[in-house]
Parts: C-alpha cells; structure tokens; sequence
C-alpha cells in the first residue's frame, strides 16, 4: 500500500520528471508483473479472435481458388443471388422473432415465479432452466423426433383434436415456425433468470408506494417494475440478439436450411457455402454480413454498461 | 405489502380487504396454473428423450401411443454404453471439456485479477475489449479459422485439421472473455483494505491473488468453472468443421453424424445419445444450481 500511495504521490508532484528511483522501479515492475498475467490472454484474443476476424475480410476479396485478388467480387455475386435475400430475410424473421417472443415469455414466466411464496420458487426456477442447461445439440435432437414426419408425437396428439398431420419441417412456413418455437424454448428460461434477479432487486417500498397511489397491476408494472428493469431488459435482449443472429446448431439439426433453403440463416448458409461447398471465400463473405448487426447490439451494450459503471 | 395499506385502512375496509386477499389467491391460482403450462412446455422434450430411449425399435416404429413405453428396455443404453465408438466421442468430449476448463483458469484468473486490482497502462481498455470479444459469436470465425489451420499445417506440417486437440485451441476463444469477464466483477467486489492488508505483509502479487483472492472469490470461481465446463461441453460448431474422422469427434457431433445414417434415423440409440451427452451438464446443474445461476446473470449484473 505504501509503495502504491507514495507513487502517485510522485506521479502528481512532477510527471514529466524521469526520475530514477527504487519507488518508480516498483511501480514500474508492478505494471510488469500485471502486463505478464494479461499476456497469455492478450495472445489468445489477438491470434484466435481478432486475427481471423481480420482475416475473414482478406478471405472475402479472394476468388473461389484463393488465388486470385477479385474484390468486391463476391459481394457481387451474392447480391445477384436470390437465395442471398432469401437468407436475409430469414435471419431476420428468426432473430427478431425469436427474441421477441423469448423475452415476452421470459418477462411472463418470471413474475409468475416471483408471485408464488419463496419456498416453492427455487423448485418451479430449476424446472423452467432445464432447456437452457441441455447442450442445444442435444434438445434439438429432440425436438426433431417429435417432429418427425411418420412417427411425430405432436402429430399423434394433435390427431385427437381432429388436426391433420402438420408437415412441422416438411413446409417452409411450417418449417420456419418450428426453428423459431426450438429457439424460444432454448432461449426464453435466459430472459426469465436474468428477469427474475431484476425483479428481486427492485425495492418493496416502490410497490407500497404505488399500492397507496391507488395503480393497478397494469400501472405497476408499466411505471414501476419496467422503468426499474430497462437496464437489464437493454442488456439481456441486445445479448440475445447476437447469439440469435449467430445461431447455428438448431438451424442445422433441424433442417438443415431446407426445404428449398427457407430456413437458411447466415450461419448455415456460410457453412454450406464455405465448408460444404468448400467455397472459402464465399463463406466468409456470407458471414461477415452478421458483423453490422453484431457491431451496433455491441454499442448499445457498451454504452448501458459504461452508463451503470458510472451509477456505481 | 397490502398488509400495511390494510393496517392504516381501520375497521371500515374490512370488505375491501378481503376481496384483496380473495384476489391475490386467484392470482396465486393463475400462476401456478401457468407456471405448471411453462414447466410442461419446458420438460417435454428432454421427457421424451427419455421416453424414446427405453424402447426397443420395434416399438418406436409401432403405430401406439409415443407418450408411453410398453416394453421398457435398456437395450439402447447397454448398446451405446458397450460401443467403443461412443466412448470414445464421450471421452473425447469429457478429456476436451476438462483441459479446456483448467486453461480457461490458468488464462482468465490471472488476467482478471491484474485487469481489476493491478491497473497498467490501457488496463480498462483491455477490460472492455475482453468484453466485445464475447461478443463475437463462433459462426463469424469458423471460416477462417478453418483456412488458419489449413494454412499452418502447409506451412509447419503439424496437423490441426481433423485432430481433437484443435478443439483445446478454439474453445478457449469462447470461454476465457466470459471468464475473465466475471471474475473482474467478483475480484472488483472484495474490499480493498484486504489486498492492501496483505501487501502490507510483506505478500507478493502472486500470494495476494492465491491467498486472499481466490479463496474469497471461490464462489465466483465455481460459476465461471462451471460455465467454462457447458460450454465445452455444448459447443457443436467447432468440432463440426474442424474434426471429421469419427476417433476424432467430441459427442455432439459423433452422435449427428454416426447414429444418423443417410435416412436411417435409428432414434432409439439417438435419444440415449442425446440423454447421455445432457448428463452431465444436468447432473452440475441439479447440484450447483445457484452458482450456475450465479455464473449466469453475473456476466450482465457484476462489472
């Protein structure tokens, strides 16, 4: 603590002063010590992060062989793509969708848990966190056996209330209703934990408050409990928008992008363009079209937690 | 809270006060009613992952009803657990998830304590950048990273490609930002006075972090151990692209591309498949919920 003390004291006396000393020697050597254990992940981040992002948009002007410099060359060719659009369109539909409804039905979900008395509610939350702790993988997997065309458990309850077979992947609509529903069902007991710890922080006295001005449970929730969340609504929703965008895993189990590519979002269809069809470069063009999106969500989180690092 | 309005109310409300307590019965009716509808939706599939997994496949292609096991056999379980194939993606997958854990540890830990008690020149930036880096998703880098390992191996001759160390390699990437991320929130959390208790003491940087940090942010240890450890577990992008060869494939993948032959879906095998590799993650869960919880909502509430 000492050396610590002394040294700023140094530093605000006379900056621009190199002074040779033991304290600036300790300073010095604890900004050493403290760049050495920052190192190994420095070194991560910049060769397997931020070097293939770089690297991917070097990728992206090479022509299929990666032999040849052609530019914007691809982006040209994917623009003329119709199935491009079509994968526009439908990382679109699915991420939004999908969020909305995770977050709608994890706001839902977690005043319900916060309604019932506390003894019974680490019961009910560690029964709805269940999707969410299953490896995607695995769920999806699931989810695709009771889809299955023949053999398709929804299709035999169903069968009961007289509706016909649904072709739950067979059909574009249908198809990508169903990732949607998969993604929801993964995602929504998320919003509901992170919705849950906001709601407990939000102090009692607030609601007495409100219970003597006479709001009903609409006006509580609407001028107590939201303007107390926003900050965690912001957050949790621009964090599910990313992992939303990027999804791979149910996409791929589930359909595959099919029928007819309907389903296609940008990962997959990177991954059958790049990997599959082993067109590197035009892989990497499909993909980077998730980084405007991915870069604005990440402003605005940035910009909320500065802001609560400020409150604190 | 109704409780204290009622008490200031005096005798005249006593109608009023009962309609309210008959009111937040209802409510509290509804919301089991819905909670169990949530819980239903919830527990569904991993049920009938369950389900499926004890029937023999005569039964799963019989036309009776799927909510139900007739003839309950553990047939897929013994074949499964029996098959060295299968154990090797289990081992695989659990050897993978393991080392991963440790160097996440070994690099985030370290990084942490320096980014939140030691601060150095651009020590906040890093502590930002560290951040974004968790936002960027694995379906950006797939690409080339793939072409980075190809590469390398042209030019060095040491094969990544196709080989199941590489995963020790890439999930790093997924794993240390969050790591490192909620360990400065828990290391930031513990009082200053104790560190500087201990420099006094004579402790070095290194005594302080392993003495007094860690054992105090042991909590906050466990959750980014077992975050690590999910996601290790879970990832199913990586080993896709980056391992083919089956000795090679973690579970996720082995159980996609070795139990779904061409349009032969033998679902038994596979929803034991499923239900093993959601085991483990499950088993961590049903004993550390709350740091899992705790690992969880860190990441957006601490920092």
């Amino acid at each position: 603590m000492a050396d610590v003390v002394v040294g700023q004291a140094s530093v605000t006396r006379s900056t621009g002063v190199r002074k040779r000393s033991s304290l600036r020697n300790a300073v010095k050597h604890k900004s050493t010590v403290a760049f050495l254990m920052t190192l190994p992940l420095i070194v991560l981040i910049a060769v397997l992060v931020l070097y293939p992002a770089v690297y991917s948009l070097h990728l992206a002007t090479l022509s299929k062989s990666m032999t040849k410099f052609v530019g914007l060359g691809n982006f040209q060719f994917l623009f003329k793509r119709e199935t491009f659009w079509l994968v526009v369109e439908q990382s679109c539909i699915f991420a939004i969708t999908a969020v909305i409804f995770k977050a709608l039905i994890g706001f839902i979900v977690a005043h319900f848990v916060h309604n019932i008395p506390a003894k019974g509610q680490r019961k009910w939350r560690g029964m709805l966190l269940v999707p969410w702790v299953i490896p995607p993988a695995m769920s999806t997997l699931a989810w695709l056996w009771l889809f299955d065309p023949s053999y398709s458990a929804f299709n035999y309850t169903l069968s009961f209330l007289n509706i016909g077979p649904v072709p739950w992947l067979g059909e574009a609509s249908w198809a990508r209703f169903s990732v949607i529903l998969v993604n929801i069902w993964i995602g929504a007991p998320f919003f509901m934990i992170m919705y849950l710890a906001a709601l407990k922080s939000v102090p009692d006295q607030l609601y007495e408050a409100a219970a003597i001005d006479g709001a009903n449970w609409w006006q509580r929730i609407w001028y107590v409990t939201l303007p107390m969340m926003r900050n965690i609504i912001a957050i949790t929703t621009l964090f599910s928008l990313i992992v939303t965008f990027a999804n791979f895993d149910i996409v791929r189990i589930l359909t595959a992008g099919g029928p007819l590519d309907q389903t296609h979002i940008f990962a997959t269809w990177a991954f059958k363009v790049g990997i599959e069809g082993s067109d590197i470069p035009l892989g990497a063009s499909v993909s980077l079209f998730m980084f405007p999106i991915l870069a604005i969500a990440a402003i605005f989180i940035l910009r909320d937690i500065n802001k609560r690092g400020n409150e604190a | 809270m109704t409780t204290v309005t009622m008490d200031k109310a005096g005798p005249r409300r006593k109608v009023k006060q009962g309609s309210i307590s008959r009111d937040r019965a209802w409510a509290l009716r509804w919301s089991y009613f819905f909670l169990a509808l949530f819980a239903i939706f919830s527990l569904t599939p991993p049920l009938y992952m369950l389900i499926t997994s004890l029937k023999g496949s005569a039964e799963i292609s019989a036309a009776t009803n799927p909510w139900w096991v007739f003839h309950p056999t553990l047939g897929n379980y013994v074949e499964l657990l029996t098959s060295s194939q299968f154990l090797r993606f289990f081992w695989n997958s659990a050897i993978v998830s393991i080392v991963v854990v440790a160097i996440t540890m070994l690099i985030s830990v370290p990084a942490a304590f320096a980014l939140a008690r030691m601060k150095f020149w651009g020590s906040t930036a890093l502590a930002t950048g560290v951040f974004l880096t968790y936002l960027i998703p694995d379906s950006l880098l797939f690409i080339p990273l793939f072409k980075m390992f190809a590469t390398f191996q042209d030019w060095t001759g040491v094969q990544l490609l196709n080989r199941w160390y590489v995963l020790l390699l890439v999930y790093p990437t997924l794993t240390v930002p969050f790591c490192t991320w909620i360990m400065i929130g828990y290391f930031a959390s513990i009082p200053k006075e104790l560190d500087e208790a201990a420099l006094i003491d004579g402790a070095s940087w290194f005594q302080t972090l392993t003495r007094i940090f860690i054992p105090v942010a042991l909590p906050g240890l466990i959750a980014a151990t077992i975050f690590a450890f999910t996601v290790s577990w879970a990832q199913f992008l990586y080993p896709l692209v980056f391992t083919t060869s089956t000795d090679q494939q973690v579970l996720p993948v082995g159980i996609i591309t070795t139990l779904i032959k061409g349009d032969v879906f033998n679902w038994g095998q596979i929803m034991t498949g499923a239900l093993l590799g959601a085991a483990p993650p499950l088993i961590i869960y049903a004993f550390l919920m709350d740091y899992y919880i705790a690992g969880l909502t860190a990441g957006a509430t601490k920092g």
